[in-house]
């Protein structure tokens, strides 16, 4: 097997300028909230008429009752997915029916989303509320199922670096999204996001447990050995699980599944594959790091070799 | 040694049957006794198109809602949804102040939406010898009235009339037409309505009673003569739309809290259609490339697995049915999740039994080691999955967000679903089908060399 450990700091560098750019990318445009967060409402039409109307036209025919910041967004060559603030079941078929007058056609209504602002606010707030707790109860229950090993709390540790770097890694692909084809981060991606979460320590927690049980079995070994060690173990399952099964049938509703739960399926895909390489190349070379204590040799301009 | 298994293998056996046949797609339903299910699956309303509404109490928030009051406005609206023929409806209670109403098959029902918001609080209230023209909003001195100055009153005070009686009086309403043609609603009293009916009219002839429902004047005849039979009629400007929607009002009772629709959501039945079609192909290819790797992978065992994970979506799907479950389209992707799951917790057994194996241990005491050793991790990494599962249903019950709640739903059950079948179903098949062949161990048949 490939030397992980001796190339540690390659792929901190790796992880860290695609988290980098992620984030660079969501200070700038800010994350793209659906209406599920801010509010306003969404309308999803099909035209029946031989060419699909002029957005700006669409817009022309909101303006009209009095609507503004009206956005829209072609998704396939007959249908529109048009945002714009609140408006209540009324003027939504006021709506249309402008349309169907405005464009000579039947206007098909496939989707329809209103959110009232103040269900916005505080979904934000519980969205927020979620991850945390998410992230404080997983880091205690690992405290808790490792504390028979000298410093548990590492582990508990070293497994929240590896999870918070998959949600960089989701925010970032999520950014892209964003920019690149206009994805939003509505509930589903926040569902996708918490999964992530919740699955990111799922390998950790098993090569932990081999590094526990190998502990206790050969008490005199080094403890980068010993690591590395169980992650060979343990390598064979994780490339199985992950992505002989899981990825396969994410892949599967990416490709062939509709178009709805594309973006659903591309998060969880790209986060659990995260999940599983920070595992390997994050959170134990940390925690051999923090065995080492190898900051002192980072002042120092040397980096140890780590034993064959 | 492997004999034991043999009963368990003959239950599983049993059990299988049973879920099959639950999971039959005409399957009529069961009937014991009283204990009565009907088995079909339960589609949400993003797989089936239909409308959703999120109400809430549109009181300000410092005001305490009892429990007690969503809970009758909750059935009020079912009752109003049925009356107005409005044949499949689902209203459930989300949170402290609101209410998630479902309308499978839906998308088009603005009046039906507006007749079930409405208060519907209906007052008889004496106007003396000043009629107010319809469509006036007033205030009246029954328990605490919020009023909206809809068009200016004439008095710079806003008077405050006296409600002699209110809707709770009544006893049946319905809708028929006068000598005009014109539509009216007719309803009869109580005793203790007619009696103070009675009283008023006896004592108010060449008076006006206005006839108010949440505060808006609906008509205002003049008292003729005393009513004492207890019945009268409310005209109006009824088209019959509208006067069968304030029946149905009447009939059930006024809602106890005001309501506000605070967010709707209308999906069109192609969407769903297509969405829920093109994903159960998607599992089923995904769920074919995989079994055909496992038993290439790990032959005998993997092939056991492939059969343990059969019996795996059989008992999720039966458990969709009987329980029953709304699937949604998030939940429909759980499922899948949560079978890679499955399949991971068969994975962690069998490389521990082929690391058993490598190390020369007997086939037996590999296998019992393999479930052994590897129920730790299964337990640990299956418990962080359970705790995000259950905080994702907490996130999406307080806004009735099924979608959320569908993903969350599924993937808890998958997951505990999954648990057992690894360590028990295939546990039993895979002893089993060592006894009953007489098996031994070969290298080949583990996937080693």
């Amino acid at each position: 097997m490939f030397n992980i450990f001796d190339k540690r700091y390659l792929f901190f560098g790796i992880s860290g300028v695609l988290i980098l750019s992620g984030l660079i990318v969501l200070f700038i445009t800010g994350l793209p909230l659906s209406i599920d967060f801010t509010g306003g409402s969404l309308l999803e039409v099909r035209f029946t008429t031989d060419e699909l109307p002029q957005t700006t036209e669409v817009i022309g025919v909101y303006n009209d009752l009095n609507i503004t910041d009206v956005r829209v967004q072609t998704t396939t060559d007959r249908t529109l997915v048009i945002r714009s603030p609140f408006l209540d079941d009324d003027t939504r078929a006021n709506l249309i029916e402008a349309m169907e007058g405005h464009f000579n056609g039947e206007v098909i209504l496939l989707r329809y989303e209103s959110v009232g602002p103040a269900i916005g606010r505080e979904v934000t707030t519980r969205a927020a509320g979620a991850v945390a707790i998410s992230s404080l109860v997983i880091t205690l229950y690992i405290v808790l199922a490792f504390r028979s090993i000298p410093h548990a709390f590492r582990y508990g540790v070293c497994a929240i670096a590896a999870m918070l770097h998959d949600v960089g890694i989701v925010l970032c692909l999520i950014a892209f999204g964003g920019l690149l084809a206009g994805w939003q981060f509505d509930a589903l991606m926040l569902t996708a996001l918490l999964t992530v979460i919740g699955f990111s320590v799922n390998d950790s927690i098993v090569v932990f447990d081999r590094i526990r049980e190998n502990r206790n079995l050969y008490r005199r070994l080094d403890y980068a050995k010993l690591v590395k060690h169980s992650i060979i173990q343990t390598l064979q399952r994780s490339i199985n699980t992950q992505l002989m099964t899981v990825q396969f049938l994410l892949l599967s509703l990416v490709l062939f599944g509709g178009a709805t739960l594309r973006g659903f399926a591309l998060v969880l895909l790209v986060g659990l594959f995260s999940g599983t390489y920070s595992t390997l190349f994050i959170a134990t070379p940390l925690l051999v790091v923090w065995e080492n204590q190898e900051w002192r040799n980072w002042l120092r301009g040397k980096t140890t070799d780590s034993p064959a | 040694m492997f004999r034991r298994y043999r009963i368990s293998f003959v239950i599983i056996l049993v059990f299988v049957a049973a879920l099959i046949w639950i999971n039959l797609p005409d399957n009529p339903g069961i009937r014991i006794g009283e204990f009565e299910r009907s088995l079909e699956t339960q589609l949400g309303l993003d797989l089936r198109g239909g409308m959703q509404v999120l109400l809430e109490v549109d009181l300000p928030p410092e005001t305490a809602v009892e429990a007690r009051a969503l809970q009758d406005a909750r059935q009020i609206l079912e009752n109003r949804s049925n009356a107005l023929g409005v044949s499949e409806v689902l209203f459930q209670v989300a949170g402290t102040r609101r209410i998630v109403g479902e309308f499978p098959g839906l998308s088009e029902i603005e009046e039906v939406i507006d007749a079930l918001k409405e208060t519907g609080q209906l007052e008889f209230v004496d106007m003396g010898d000043t009629p107010l023209p319809e469509g006036t909003v007033i205030e009246t001195d029954l328990g605490r009235t919020v009023s909206e100055q809809v068009e200016p009153s004439e008095e710079d005070e806003p008077i405050l009339w006296h409600t002699v009686m209110t809707g709770a009086s009544l006893t049946s309403v319905g809708v028929t037409r006068d000598e005009l043609g014109a539509y009216v609603i007719q309803f009869e009293l109580d005793d203790e309505g007619s009696a103070i009916f009675a009283e008023h009219t006896t004592q108010n002839v060449g008076k006006y009673l206005a006839i108010v429902l949440d505060k808006r004047i609906i008509s205002v005849p003049r008292i003729e003569t005393g009513i004492t039979e207890g019945s009268g009629i409310i005209t109006g400007n009824f088209t019959l739309e509208s006067s069968n929607a304030l029946a149905v009002q009447l009939r059930y009772g006024s809602l106890p809290i005001p309501l506000t629709i605070v967010e709707s959501r209308v999906i069109g039945p192609t969407l769903g259609e297509e969405s829920l079609q093109k994903s159960i192909l998607a599992g089923l290819i995904g769920l074919t490339v995989v079994s055909l790797f496992m038993i290439l992978y790990y032959r005998l065992p993997g092939f056991v697995a492939v059969l343990a994970i059969g019996i795996f979506a059989l008992i999720t799907l039966a458990l969709y049915k009987l329980i029953p479950i709304t699937l949604t389209l998030p939940g429909v992707a759980g499922f899948m999740l949560s079978t890679g799951i499955a399949l991971d917790a068969n994975i962690l057994i069998f490389e521990r039994i082929r690391e058993e194996l490598r190390s020369g241990r007997s086939l037996h005491h590999a296998l019992e080691l393999g479930w052994k050793r590897a129920w730790p991790s299964i337990r640990d990494s299956n418990i962080t999955s359970l705790i995000t599962g259950g905080i994702l249903f907490w996130f999406g019950s307080a806004f009735g967000a099924t979608l959320v709640k569908g993903f969350a739903v599924t993937l808890f059950l998958g997951i505990l679903i999954s648990m057992f079948t690894a360590i028990v179903v295939t546990k039993s098949l895979m002893y089993t089908i060592i006894d009953l062949f007489g098996i031994t161990y070969k290298p080949g048949l583990f996937g080693l060399k």
